[in-house]
């Protein structure tokens, strides 16, 4: 029955409809890009390319760019643009039993508001900490009674202690929650306060606020390119990122990567994107923008891998000189040898001559060895690379407070754009549900979502938030994704069939898809979205679910300590991914059930009728 | 000579003489003259410790100087004779004025080594307030304003449109009633019009 109803609409209501709108195209193009562009374009996808084998990696990247990601983000604008409508109702739209998808989508987007502005609130708290001289985490604080540094602090890095302790005031335990850490619910409150700001009503406001954001990381990542290449040891981590290892290609791994990697970086499945091209005009090139939208986003992947790296190649040039510099002072403490006698360059000479004629003596100095591909090969992703290495990289940075201060704004940003996207994809499909009355002020709907959302975030500010939210990430973030993105798919290819898509497409373009566009909506998406999927699950069932802990105590300390989720948790894991999804079949099998009643009780009059009546009691006799 | 050599030296040998180590890769290089300082902090270290003026750079013997620049070194008291005093009170002088000493030479604790004397630890400074806060009030007033500033703007909005629909429609309510066409106020319903053909007839109908 639903594929009776019509979805044309004709051009001179679209005009009155109220519908908010883009101040112009540009806003639109930005708010996508700032969506898309986020934190793992900075911080997961560099991390990827280096162990992956560097400019190898950029092949299945585009691979999977070509045949995944730009025919989806296609397939999103175009559905939201045409049907002018949020994720829930435009599903509903297409097929009342593929409504689940849209529910789905609109679930991970609440789940991933979340625990994002969690992140959020790390990288505020890292800001309003930069404008202290010296920096907060360059030094290590003395411990009860000054007679040394701090245990913890000592043991591992004061980087490590500033996270670990200052910040999270992490507990060894994920069961262990801990208590609430006053300065991250203040710097939560702020962050949220911002996005009430910047969402208050809608794209009206995150319009003005996106030329900021989506803007200016570019700017920043400018100058720290400029910088970066400029400090020594750049070029070291330049090539060791992109040196290509072509042999990578034969492992499955990397091309799975590469699968998600597009996918989530896209930020597909959201219902964010859907949202934006809603307020679209609809006659709008949707194809030229999801083209722009996808490849502005790689672009901008790699452009931030290049600084990221310099830096990367700096710190561990210069850990690698200062490894060197401490075995050379005991040398030559040892031996009463002049100063500069031996320097770095000449260093492997001396103890060459030093191990020969006095074997012992170098024996008992215990010198570390240092190598420079050691100190590359320490890779990290996520907040790892952001709140521990990089910080490390700007304390050796002459004028850090200014370098630590544009890094943490810029990552705010990145962040504050991407989150925009994720409130646009809860807040429009609430504003078009009937729950919700006309007359309500956006702001109020607004604020009530933000100021909930605000609470429930609490509970990542716990001494073992950082574990739940890596928990987040892992389980919300990624696999009900995947689903979503499958059933779109499948959805529109097959139950709203892809020639009548087309043809609402030629009608916003004014031309039709062409071929590339038919073959990948019809097969080659689907397809490969469906192998990533079960090569996901199935990498995901083969590990057990563990985690590195923080532990102190630990007697490998400062390594983290391997611990298993229990049981309780990973129930919380397994209904966090399915919890989504579940929406999907859940929506379908309720219509099914309401069709077959309705069609049980043969009295019901099918609700046609109905409207043919009031509409001709409505129509004046001409007689009177 | 040999006899005075060995007099000197033999100070070294003994138990309260502390060792010192000089990284001077920063600008000048390690001569008599900066021995003649170096005794010169060492017996200041030790006048303002004991307080009492006796101590001379005489006292203050080097040994033992080395490429590296390193040397052992001891204070003698000239008040006993040709004692040397306990190195723990040498090196508890030292301690008091470390960053006296180091300043003289512009090096710091790590480039002007003295073996078995632990650099203190001062703490470092804590202003009043973290400055953290500081940036974060700045940063919570602006976001609360904005807000504020929006939410009113927003009201203001809604009001001065509720109150242009209101004019729009008390405008529609002065539109003027219409009767078949014609606007009632010209037709004067007060005063009555008289009809000029009945008027007329009245000659006609005769009178009773």
């Amino acid at each position: 029955m639903s594929k009776d109803l019509s979805v044309d609409v004709s051009p001179e209501s679209l005009k009155e409809d109220g519908r908010p709108k883009w101040d112009n195209k540009f806003q639109y193009i930005l708010s996508c890009i700032g969506f898309a562009v986020g934190l793992g374009n900075v911080w997961r996808f560099p991390y990827l390319c280096q162990i992956h084998g560097g400019g190898a990696f950029l092949i299945p990247y585009f691979i999977a760019l070509i045949f995944e990601g730009i025919p989806l983000l296609h397939l999103e604008l175009a559905l939201g643009q045409h049907l002018r409508k949020g994720s829930i109702s435009a599903w509903n739209t297409i097929s009342p039993y593929l409504g689940g998808v849209g529910v789905g989508s609109w679930m991970v987007s609440v789940l991933v508001s979340l625990y994002y502005n969690t992140v959020l609130t790390w990288v505020m708290w890292y800001f309003i900490n930069s404008f202290q001289e010296p920096l907060p985490w360059s030094v290590c604080p003395l411990n009860e009674n000054r007679t040394g540094l701090n245990e913890e602090c000592y043991e591992s890095t004061a980087v490590n202690y500033f996270w670990y302790r200052k910040t999270l005031n992490i507990t060894p335990d994920v069961t262990e929650n801990g208590t609430l850490q006053w300065w991250l619910v203040l710097c939560l409150a702020a962050c949220w306060g911002i996005v009430y700001l910047c969402t208050i009503r809608g794209i009206e406001t995150t319009g003005k606020a996106i030329y900021v954001t989506a803007i200016f990381p570019y700017l920043v990542l400018t100058i720290f390119l400029i910088h970066g290449l400029t400090l020594p040891g750049a070029t070291e981590g330049l090539a060791y990122l992109f040196t290509p290892n072509l042999n990578i290609l034969k492992n499955p791994h990397v091309w799975l990567d590469a699968a998600t990697q597009i996918f989530f970086s896209l930020s597909l499945a959201f219902g964010g994107l859907i949202a934006f091209s809603s307020y679209n005009p609809p006659k709008n090139d949707c194809e030229k923008d999801a083209v722009t939208v996808a490849i502005v986003n790689c672009m901008t992947s790699l452009y931030a891998s290049i600084p990221v790296f310099s830096v990367l190649g700096f710190k561990a040039t210069t850990g690698y000189w200062d490894c060197l510099d401490r075995n050379i002072i005991s040398i030559i403490n040892k031996f009463d040898l002049p100063e500069q006698s031996i320097v770095r360059q000449n260093y492997t000479t001396w103890i060459r001559l030093l191990n020969s004629s006095y074997p012992e003596k170098i024996a008992g100095l215990k010198l570390k060895s240092c190598d420079l591909q050691e100190f590359l090969d320490q890779s990290v992703s996520g907040t790892g690379l952001a709140f521990i290495i990089f910080t490390q990289a700007v304390i050796l940075m002459p004028g850090s407070q200014a370098w630590a201060i544009l890094f943490f704004i810029m990552l705010f940003s990145l962040g504050l754009s991407s989150m925009f996207g994720n409130i646009e994809g809860v807040f429009t499909p609430l504003l078009e549900l009937q729950i919700i009355s006309k007359s309500t002020p956006k702001e109020l709907i607004s604020g009530i979502i933000c100021l909930i959302s605000f609470l429930i975030a609490l509970c990542f500010t716990l001494g073992s938030g950082s574990y739940w939210i890596d928990i987040f990430d892992s389980y919300a973030g990624s696999l009900p994704l995947l689903v979503i993105a499958f059933f779109e798919v499948i959805g529109v290819a097959y139950v709203y069939k892809i020639k009548r898509f087309s043809k609402d497409v030629k009608w916003m373009t004014g031309r039709n898809p062409n071929l590339y566009w038919q073959i990948t909506w019809r097969y080659i998406s689907p397809l490969l979205l469906l192998i990533v999927f079960v090569a996901f699950v199935t990498l995901q069932i083969q590990k057990s679910p563990s985690y590195g802990a923080w532990n102190p105590k630990y007697e490998d300390f400062p390594m983290k300590e391997e611990k298993v989720y229990p049981p309780w948790v990973l129930a919380i894991c397994v209904l966090l991914a399915v919890f989504p999804c579940i929406f999907v079949p859940l929506v379908a099998l309720f219509h099914l059930i309401k069709r077959m009643l309705g069609s049980k009780d043969p009295s019901s009059v099918p609700p046609e009728v109905f409207s043919c009546q009031g509409a001709n009691s409505n129509f004046p006799h001409p007689k009177i | 000579i040999l006899f005075l050599l060995i007099m000197l030296l033999s100070p070294c040998v003994l138990l309260h003489a502390i060792m010192c180590r000089v990284s001077c890769s920063y600008g000048y290089a390690w001569d008599a003259n900066e021995e003649y300082l170096f005794k010169a902090m060492v017996a200041f270290a030790m006048r303002r410790y004991s307080s009492k003026s006796t101590t001379q750079i005489s006292n203050v013997l080097l040994c033992n100087v080395t490429d590296r620049v390193s040397f052992w070194f001891v204070v003698t008291d000239s008040t006993k004779n040709v004692t040397t005093v306990p190195g723990s009170e040498v090196e508890e002088a030292v301690r008091m004025n470390r960053n006296r000493i180091n300043s003289a030479f512009l090096l710091n604790d790590k480039t002007l080594q003295f073996l078995k004397i632990s650099s203190t630890l001062s703490p470092p400074v804590e202003p009043s307030t973290p400055v953290w806060l500081i940036v974060f009030g700045v940063v919570l007033c602006l976001t609360v304003a904005g807000i504020v500033f929006l939410i009113v703007s927003g009201i203001q909005r809604k009001n001065k449109e509720s109150s242009e629909t209101e004019n729009l429609e008390e405008k529609c309510e002065v539109t003027v009633t219409i009767e078949n066409g014609i606007p009632c106020e010209t037709l004067d319903l007060k005063a009555g019009h008289i009809n000029g053909v009945y008027a007329a007839d009245d000659e006609r109908f005769t009178s009773l």
